[in-house]
């Protein structure tokens, strides 16, 4: 499990049960599968859950990952997101994939990408919807097997999940 | 379902080539409701993947968390001359298919 710290584990999961009671009934009765048979399924739509079943009990260090996100934004729709791990892309070295976690949205895990040497470098743009303020972790899976990670703290002024949204 | 793809024409062998790619789609959630109260069912581009001769060389596995219109950029190192394929699938099956063609030089 992630080596962050016990208080902010805490604080996270009282954050993440306030948002699940906040959430509306019919909003809980869409069916979640579980991708990950032998993690708890009641916990795969948490923060924790989604770094728990990328994980699967490794650890990961704070590194070689940076993940750019802006530290304020007007309204949580499209967030302009870059996601950049320093590694030469060699057969040998590459990243093999990524994992961004949101802290608040619905849907904790909010894509993977999947890499590999072909690529060059690796990096990647993309845009993120964001359900109000919040800590984003990127985590990067290397091919010899080692995760590493990134967090960026953001402001959103509107969240992207209202209704109408 | 548009979409559009942009890559430099021209790269140098073993240069990563960068890949911008744009594609219309809502990206529903799940989470919105109409006027009447019904709910809109999710409906996201799921999976997305990237081949370069033939061989695939990225893949990106998308949920509700990627905004409206999803936008991708990443790179892919040239090797040959040869057309960088990208093909996508939502929730209700629909899928997309962009491509372009890179020349390599040396």
């Amino acid at each position: 499990m992630a080596r962050l710290t016990e208080h902010g584990m805490r604080r996270r999961s009282l954050a993440a049960l306030v948002a699940a009671l906040a959430l509306p009934r019919r909003a809980l009765a869409q069916p979640v599968v579980n991708p990950v048979p032998g993690i708890d399924a009641r916990t795969i739509n948490t923060p924790q859950g989604a770094l728990q079943s990328i994980l699967k009990g490794a650890e990961m260090r704070r590194g070689r990952v940076l993940l750019e996100l802006p530290s304020v934004a007007d309204n949580g729709h499209s967030v302009p997101m870059t996601v950049r791990v320093d590694s030469p892309m060699s057969n040998a070295d590459h990243v093999r994939r990524i994992d961004l976690v949101s802290e608040k949205n619905p849907v904790p895990l909010m894509a993977t990408f999947f890499l590999g040497p072909h690529m060059g470098r690796a990096e990647i743009e993309s845009r993120v919807r964001l359900n109000g303020n919040q800590r984003v972790t990127a985590v990067a899976q290397l091919s010899d097997g080692s995760f590493w990670f990134d967090a960026a703290d953001i402001a959103v002024n509107e969240s992207a999940c209202l209704d109408g949204g | 379902m548009t979409a559009r793809i942009e890559v430099q024409r021209e790269a140098r062998r073993g240069d990563p080539v960068e890949v911008r790619i744009v594609i219309q789609h809502p990206m529903e959630t799940g989470f919105r409701y109409d006027s009447l109260g019904r709910q809109t069912p999710r409906n996201v581009i799921h999976r997305f993947e990237c081949r370069y001769g033939g061989v695939e060389v990225f893949r990106a596995s998308m949920g509700a968390g990627i905004a409206a219109n999803p936008y991708l950029r990443f790179f892919v190192r040239a090797e040959r001359s040869g057309d960088i394929e990208c093909r996508w699938v939502d929730q209700e099956n629909a899928s997309g298919y962009a491509s372009a063609w890179v020349k390599v030089n040396g």
